[in-house]
């Protein structure tokens, strides 16, 4: 188990890296100019333009600038708003409580949902299970921005039970305001968890080891669970661990939909206006996020399926 | 009739195959008393595993059946709550092949002793003493240590032992033994069969021993029935079956095994494929494939007969009689 988890900690180092560098060199080639950004349309003297790039930076080497990014950024520091002129941990550590706290909120409603409307479908065949697969068809055809929009227009607008932008102070403020977005947020993914954990309940209840169960005289419903959802909690805890970690990024439509002051809004914000050194720091959090929480999910299949651990140390 | 155990009275079983109910399983009657061993032979598809899947209760879900299982003289498909429990306690099965029917992701400790922890309230120590001293039994000396173990530790050999300790477990009346060593190597067969065949014996339980095996079938059941195209074809004490088969499929099976003491000859083999019973022709089900085949075969359907102690569906069992095996060797 500790070579795995020494192992997986590794390969999650290794990613990180990759990943740094491919958001850095995609900056670095995509269009635009930073200085012309920075000074906002104005035709600056050749000295002017001396002066920023050297405190930028902007005639090193690549790998130079690329060194000295990653270099900061592993100490926290991604370097400085070109349009706000704040540090842009500063800014990111401002907004990242909103979407931790969204995406925390709808990986809620996607496992309890998903994963209830799943069981009904894998367990009950007919009418209920037609249900699922209609409900569920329906939600992944939904894509959030439109779910946003059917939800603010429905549950804020006509019926106002909740209020339509903004976060909210205090707890239950704060659920009050973040409920339809974390719902348009989850939208598209119950219907995914529900699918996997049907046909996942499915495959598992026709399983030779559940009829031996069955044979035993063990009771229906400590089968289902002892067996069925204990088997079925391996490709389940996978989707929802992907689901979730992918949650991050897909927030910035949602954060922009109902003016939500987290980072995926503010990914947008400065794509627009060119603040590459934003756009690097945020992409690099959402990327350690989502590498992060995939070591997580596979640290747990580890501990749900007793075959795997024993694959990695004989390995 | 009264020492019938295990009883089963004209059981027919049809399945959904491909969005039709389709029959897999024809008329088949038999019977089981305490302490006997019977064995249920016949090629893949002839039914003798949905046999005891009928016995078991364990049917496919949409399956149709008709007829009765008597188990110790209650109606098997009239059994709810606890004396469902009751039966299934008292009816163990051992499945052909442990490794798909053992939880993977669960230890062998916690698969021996579920059935007594949940349903007979013994506690998760006695419970696993009991299931290491029954470990002990199939020839499995560090029981406390398996215990522990998960299944992909474990070869088939030894996951096989455990699935007959842990069928013992319940102490059980009847076991159904599902090809139990199908899924083996040759040589740790030998061993499961024998281990199986003594803890039967010092319990005295009954057993209903599904096999491919003619042989094999002989050596550890008193009788014997031979099933074909989901129906019961022939069922006589073993020794009988195979001095003196009164079905030409019997005698065609007899016919087709290598001595082990004889000349090496070219082996006899039955004309044709197995049929499943919805395939089965019109009249006996085996007129497509038997050499004895004359008209009234083709007219009717052959009823279970009782002929010498034992039953035979043959139009011309009692002219044929004795002529089969020669004929079978020619054929």
């Amino acid at each position: 188990m500790l070579k795995f988890v020494v192992r997986r900690l590794m390969m999650l180092v290794v990613t990180l890296f990759v990943a740094s560098f491919a958001i850095y060199s995609a900056m670095y080639l995509a269009p635009g100019n930073p200085i012309a950004a920075l000074l906002g349309g104005r035709t600056p003297t050749p000295e002017a333009i001396a002066v920023l790039e050297e405190r930028y930076h902007l005639n090193d080497p690549f790998i130079v600038r690329y060194l000295r990014w990653v270099g900061g950024a592993l100490r926290g520091d991604f370097g400085v708003s070109i349009q706000l002129r704040q540090e842009v941990s500063t800014l990111i550590s401002q907004r990242i409580g909103t979407t931790v706290q969204l995406v925390l909120y709808a990986s809620l409603i996607i496992v309890v949902v998903g994963v209830a409307l799943g069981i009904v479908g894998g367990l009950r065949k007919g009418v209920l299970d037609n249900v699922v697969i209609v409900a569920t068809t329906v939600s992944a055809a939904v894509p959030s921005f439109v779910a946003s929009i059917i939800l603010l227009s429905v549950f804020a607008v006509n019926l106002g039970w909740f209020p339509a932008l903004g976060t909210g102070e205090g707890f239950v403020d704060q659920l009050r305001h973040l409920t339809l977005p974390a719902v348009a947020l989850a939208f598209s993914s119950i219907a995914l968890v529900a699918r996997i954990t049907r046909s996942a309940v499915r495959e598992e209840l026709s399983r030779e080891h559940v009829q031996t169960a069955v044979s035993r005289g063990i009771p229906y419903r400590t089968v289902v669970r002892r067996h069925v959802m204990r088997n079925a909690a391996i490709p389940i805890t996978t989707v929802v661990g992907i689901t979730v970690a992918s949650l991050f990024a897909a927030s910035a439509v949602v954060e922009r939909a109902f003016s939500l002051n987290g980072i995926g809004a503010y990914l947008i914000q400065a794509a627009l206006s060119k603040d590459i050194a934003v756009v690097q720091g945020i992409s690099l959090v959402i990327v350690a996020i989502f590498v992060v929480v995939n070591a997580i999910v596979d640290f747990l299949y580890a501990v749900l399926d007793p075959r795997v651990s024993l694959g990695a140390s004989a390995a | 009739m009264s020492d019938a155990f295990l009883e089963l009275q004209q059981v027919t079983v049809r399945l959904p195959i491909s969005g039709e109910l389709r029959t897999v399983l024809h008329d088949v009657s038999f019977r089981i008393a305490p302490g006997e061993a019977v064995g249920l032979v016949g090629e893949s598809g002839s039914g003798k595993s949905m046999t005891a899947r009928a016995v078991a209760r364990l049917l496919p879900p949409g399956a149709e059946s008709s007829g009765t299982v008597l188990f110790a003289g209650n109606d098997v498909a009239a059994l709810k709550g606890a004396a469902l429990r009751a039966f299934r306690a008292e009816v163990a099965v051992v499945f052909q092949d442990p490794r798909a029917h053992i939880n993977p992701v669960r230890t062998i400790g916690d698969f021996m002793t579920e059935a007594l922890r949940t349903n007979h309230d013994v506690s998760r120590a006695d419970a696993a003493a009991k299931a290491v001293s029954l470990l002990a039994e199939v020839g499995i000396a560090d029981g406390q240590r398996r215990l522990e173990q998960h299944p992909h530790e474990l070869s088939g050999g030894l996951l096989q032992r455990v699935m007959i300790a842990t069928a013992l477990l319940t102490e059980p009346k009847l076991l159904l033994a599902d090809e139990p060593t199908t899924a083996l190597d040759v040589t740790t067969q030998s061993d499961v069969m024998a281990i199986l065949d003594e803890l039967r014996r010092e319990r005295g339980m009954s057993m209903l021993f599904i096999t491919h095996d003619l042989e094999l079938a002989g050596a550890v059941c008193d009788r014997t029935a031979v099933m074909y195209a989901g129906q019961l074809v022939e069922e006589r004490t073993s020794s009988a079956l195979h001095d003196d088969p009164l079905h030409p499929y019997t005698a065609g099976l007899v016919g087709a095994r290598p001595r082990i003491d004889g000349d090496v000859v070219r082996l006899s083999a039955i004309p044709g494929r197995p049929r499943s019973a919805f395939e089965a022709p019109a009249g006996c089900a085996f007129n497509d494939r038997c050499v004895h085949v004359v008209d009234d075969c083709v007219a009717s359907r052959p009823a279970l007969e009782p002929l010498d102690g034992g039953s035979v569906r043959c139009h011309r069992a009692v002219e044929l009689r004795g002529r089969l095996q020669e004929g079978a060797a020619h054929g």
